[in-house]
């Protein structure tokens, strides 16, 4: 799988229009923007965004660095929505810990599915963890605790560690910014460490970099378990902010609605997914007063952006900037 | 037992089916390299038109099972020539994307068009009725479905495995290069096959139209349950997909008598378990 | 610190419902009233636009203005997940000044915003959702459900058609909680009345086939195959019954089964079949002249007749106006004190709103019309029975729903 925005970045670095300093005010501007948006625009809606954007991240690092299309990754955001809600609402623990039990489980069925998935690779790969996402959405219809297409209702928003309150949406939000923060920062720590050059080294080319002494099964699956980890984390944190868990995030149009949201970002760029992701969000809640169009405008974007626009917002935005004289 | 019996039957109904639409993506696929989400979509135009032109149009069962495949093998034609050609050259996954923007497309119109609950189409006089079997009441239509099925699924793997026309094909994915240097025009070959592929979803859209009620989401669920058929019969094995569809079909059948719940997971379980132990499919070839 | 901690206080005022809403008689100078519903889904035909249609024909019905103040309607689809239609719903709330959400088909979506809307003071008016948690361990304050619960449904027909000498029951259910618990409710009504269940099979949403299932049926030997499914399962479940010949041997009843969808099948296909509803278009002068208004709306493009759940909501949304009227505000707690006080007496059924929130009002044992019975279009039933309010409804007292004092 090419990654057109990622050698895009790259030509930025080379010409020198990307530079350290240069990012690291990108990213304090926009890290900033974060904590003043609040005001700005609706909490719930960033939150969403935000879950999605984390999710999106996370699916990025299998498919846009390491070349693996999963369409699974539904089952991982759900279970640990599931768990999360299911440990803080039924045996009343706080929500880190319900967040950390629901990511932990996403982690453990990330290494279960991936030890067996990787041993696949192209279609294949994409069809078997299709399969296991199938099984956990028979799963999530079957278990009593789910509450089947009623869903898990009801969470409730507990004080975190015992001392802030949550209940409010502002204190959610910064909350949900804050692990935000923290999950791209590790996908982006992973991405920019010389792990992350192997996995690209096996995204280009996997025969070489085995020639090469690298053990690509290994490597392939630490990077789909933390893919796995971390699109649990934002399930979890969705179940938090959402106060429930229901079988549409188990759903494999879940799976397919983050395959848009990366492409529509920008595979392979570190910022794509979250940019895909908002768009998708905002189609969603914005475009819901146009009644039984929505999906054929869902639909027509994905042809555009497959047609027109295959580097994705971010990639054709790096493109340009390529083209143009700093 | 005789239960049994008589649900393995329904099973070999439904995987008849199942063997026509995943033949359609297996030539698709294994012929022109395109992972053909819209083949859904397409099956439910095909019983759209079908009950379009009886409910307008005065076209019976007997001219629409020509007429309507044909209509999709166009259509399917026109999108090839002006969308899909484009993405050849890049990885099949834009292909796959492509195809799943038209089905929200093709499915949201409908939908726009005639509703959700759909409509109804009558079983054909010719083959109303049916006969007791004993071990299970056997309406004629059904019959006339599994033999129909089995006998183009057939033809068509004949054609394409056994015939000159077919070894064309088969070269055009293995070289196309050397295939076009022998004066055989490819990119037409390629259009012409894909609206075989899809005219095949068609067909299976008209024979579906008298059993299924007529509705815009008709197609979306069944598709991804055909490529797991496909994967399972090995991607591009077009024998491979007949006799896995039939097969699937059995299996299905069998746990909706044993474990009904599981009924619409057990065909990924078996992909999954297929997949681990042969990672090219029931009959696909190793690379 | 002792920063972030000012700032989260100073978030937590921020979100706090404005000071000085009360003192208003309405409430940012409107009422807003958001139909949430499902567009495209499948649900759309029997709530969906209709329901729009249905609120905005109450809206002009009562004038358009209410204490001398514009009534605004909103929608949008909630795509039947219950995310979405709470994302909606919190927007609708927090930022267009919405009073009501209405409809709500599909449980997941009602059970996800009611709470929400319990929280902010907002009202809640439920047409299409059936479950029983809605008005049980689940209520709400701020809820009226009113157009029919799973309950009603299970009941009408169970105890109905076992009194019509329906005696032996199998049922083909969905695996989900709406189908297990249609299933369980009804058998319960079913053995309470005298009669048996054989078996049941269980099949996953959104099966194409049922054949298999037919067969089972077929094989129990029942008098009465009860279908504890919705939408598409149950129109393709009667559609092959036919085809195996399940009927006309076996009686088909419908648990969950809309005039829509009767509609979609033919009544070639459909003849004979039990349901229970709670509206029925040409039932009385009263019924027949509102539903020949709304098939005759301009913008009813396929001049569809109203399903219960449209008719239910026009019935809902002007007690509500009504309501506000009477207490001269449009604030939460005294409309919903009124609603409750006021009994209702339309078109659409006469009844009250129990403290659980649940509209009991009487419900409607019918039988699909054979195509020689049917005299004109949309002449699909026939009346069986009227059912009371008392029997079509579980007690307030038999209500898990914690605000019911016991």
């Amino acid at each position: 799988m090419s990654a057109p925005g990622l050698q895009e970045s790259r030509a930025l670095y080379r010409l020198g229009v990307i530079t350290p300093a240069r990012k690291r005010i990108f990213f304090g501007v926009l890290v900033l923007a974060g904590l003043a948006l609040p005001r700005l625009v609706y909490p719930v809606f960033l939150m969403n965004v935000l879950c999605l954007a984390l999710f999106a991240s996370a699916f990025n690092l299998l498919l846009g660095y390491t070349g693996l299309l999963s369409f699974g990754h539904a089952a991982f955001l759900s279970s640990a929505a599931y768990v999360t809600g299911y440990v803080v609402k039924a045996w009343g623990l706080p929500p880190e810990v319900g967040l950390l039990a629901g990511t932990a489980v996403a982690a453990l069925l990330g290494w279960l599915i991936g030890a067996l998935a990787i041993r696949r690779s192209g279609i294949y790969f994409a069809m078997i963890t299709l399969g296991f996402a199938q099984m956990i959405y028979f799963l999530a219809v079957q278990l009593p605790f789910t509450g089947g297409e009623d869903g898990l209702q009801g969470i409730p928003r507990r004080p975190l560690l015992g001392l802030i309150p949550l209940e409010s949406e502002g204190a959610m939000y910064y909350f949900v910014y804050a692990v935000f923060l923290a999950g791209f920062f590790v996908i982006y720590r992973a991405v920019h460490s010389p792990f992350g050059h192997v996995l690209r080294s096996i995204r280009e080319n996997e025969p070489r970099a085995l020639s090469l002494g690298y053990d690509v099964d290994r490597y392939k699956l630490v990077a789909f378990v933390l893919s796995a980890t971390l699109a649990g984390l934002a399930g979890a944190l969705k179940a938090l902010v959402m106060q429930f868990a229901t079988l549409t995030d188990a759903h494999w149009h879940k799976s397919g609605e983050v395959v848009l949201m990366t492409l529509l970002g920008g595979m392979g760029t570190i910022m794509g997914p979250s940019v895909g992701a908002l768009v998708v969000v905002t189609m969603d809640n914005y475009l819901s007063g146009f009644g039984d169009w929505v999906t054929v405008i869902v639909g027509a974007v994905f042809v555009a952006g497959v047609l027109g626009f295959r580097r994705g917002l971010v990639g054709e935005a790096l493109h340009l900037a390529r083209n143009f004289p700093f | 037992m005789q239960a049994l019996f008589g649900q393995l039957l329904v099973g070999l109904i439904n995987g008849s089916f199942y063997a026509l639409l995943s033949l359609g993506l297996a030539i698709i696929f294994g012929l022109v390299n395109v992972v053909n989400f819209a083949h859904g979509a397409l099956y439910m135009t095909g019983a759209f038109l079908a009950w379009f032109g009886l409910a307008n149009l005065g076209i019976g069962y007997w001219p629409a099972l020509l007429l309507s495949p044909l209509a999709v093998g166009l259509f399917g034609m026109v999108l090839e020539r002006t969308m899909l050609r484009r993405l050849y050259q890049l990885d099949n996954l834009y292909g796959l994307l492509l195809t799943f923007g038209l089905t929200l497309i093709v499915e949201g119109l409908f939908h726009h068009a005639y509703g959700n609950s759909g409509n109804s189409y009558p079983v054909p006089e010719a083959l109303q009725g049916g006969t007791d079997l004993g071990f299970m009441f056997l309406p004629r239509y059904r019959a006339w479905v599994v033999l129909v099925s089995v006998a183009v699924c057939f033809a068509s793997w004949f054609v394409i495995e056994r015939t000159r026309l077919g070894a064309y094909l088969r070269a055009g994915t293995e070289n196309p290069r050397l295939l076009q240097a022998f004066g055989v025009n490819v990119p037409l070959m390629k259009t012409l096959t894909f609206g075989f592929g899809v005219a095949l979803a068609g067909f299976a859209g008209v024979m579906a139209a008298p059993i299924y009620q007529v509705s815009p989401s008709m197609g979306s669920s069944l598709v991804i349950v055909v490529f797991a058929v496909v994967v399972i019969g090995g991607m591009g094995s077009i024998f491979g997909s007949i006799v896995t569809g039939l097969g699937l079909g059995l299996v299905e059948g069998l746990t909706k008598y044993l474990y009904p719940a599981a009924s619409s997971t057990v065909v990924f379980a078996v992909m999954a378990v297929v997949l681990l132990f042969r990672p090219v499919g029931l009959f696909g070839r190793e690379t | 610190m002792r920063k972030t901690a000012s700032l989260l206080m100073a978030l937590a005022l921020l979100s706090l419902p404005s000071a000085g809403r009360a003192a208003d008689k309405v409430s940012d100078g409107a009422v807003r009233i958001g139909v949430l519903t499902d567009m495209t889904g499948f649900y759309s035909d029997l709530a969906g636009p209709g329901s729009v249609l249905a609120v905005k024909m109450a809206v002009a019905d009562f004038g358009g203005k209410v204490l001398g103040k514009p009534i605004e309607v909103v929608s949008a689809d909630h795509q039947n997940k219950p995310d979405i239609a709470s994302n909606i719903a919190r927007k609708w709330f927090d930022e267009g000044g919405v009073d009501a959400v209405v409809d709500l088909v599909n449980s997941g979506t009602a059970l996800a915003v009611m709470p929400l809307a319990a929280e902010k003071k907002r009202i809640t008016l439920l047409s299409g959702p059936g479950t029983t948690a809605i008005t049980g361990d689940k209520c709400t304050a701020y809820n009226v459900h009113y157009t029919y619960d799973n309950w009603a449904l299970a009941n009408g027909t169970g105890r109905e058609v076992v009194a019509s000498g329906g005696k032996t029951w199998f049922f083909i259910t969905a695996d989900y909680v709406f189908g297990k618990s249609l299933e369980a409710d009804t058998s319960k009504v079913v053995e309470a009345a005298g009669g048996k269940v054989l078996g049941f099979v269980r099949h996953p949403q959104n099966t194409s086939d049922f054949s298999s299932y037919l067969l089972q049926a077929q094989a129990s030997g029942a008098q009465v195959v009860g279908m504890a499914n919705a939408g598409a399962d149950t129109i393709n479940t009667i559609k092959q019954a036919r085809e195996f010949g399940v009927t006309p041997k076996q009686t088909l009843a419908g648990l969950l089964v809309f005039i829509s969808d009767i509609h979609s099948l033919g009544l070639e296909l459909a003849k004979n079949m039990y349901l229970t509803t709670a509206f029925y278009w040409d039932r009385d002068a009263a019924s027949r002249a509102w539903a020949k208004r709304f098939q005759a709306l301009p913008d009813n493009q396929k001049k569809a007749m109203p399903t219960m759940v449209q008719a239910g909501l026009y019935s809902a949304v002007t007690h509500y106006l009504q309501a506000i009227q009477a207490a001269g505000t449009d604030a939460a707690d005294p409309v919903m004190a009124k609603m409750k006080a006021t009994p209702v007496n339309d078109f659409f059924g006469q009844g009250t709103i129990g403290p659980d929130g649940l509209f009991r009002h009487a419900m409607y044992l019918v039988q699909v019309k054979s195509p020689a019975e049917s005299k004109y279009p949309w002449d699909y039933y026939k009346i069986l029975k009227t059912i009371p309010p008392a029997q079509a409804f579980p007690s307030v007292e038999a209500q898990a729903c914690p605000l019911v004092k016991k």
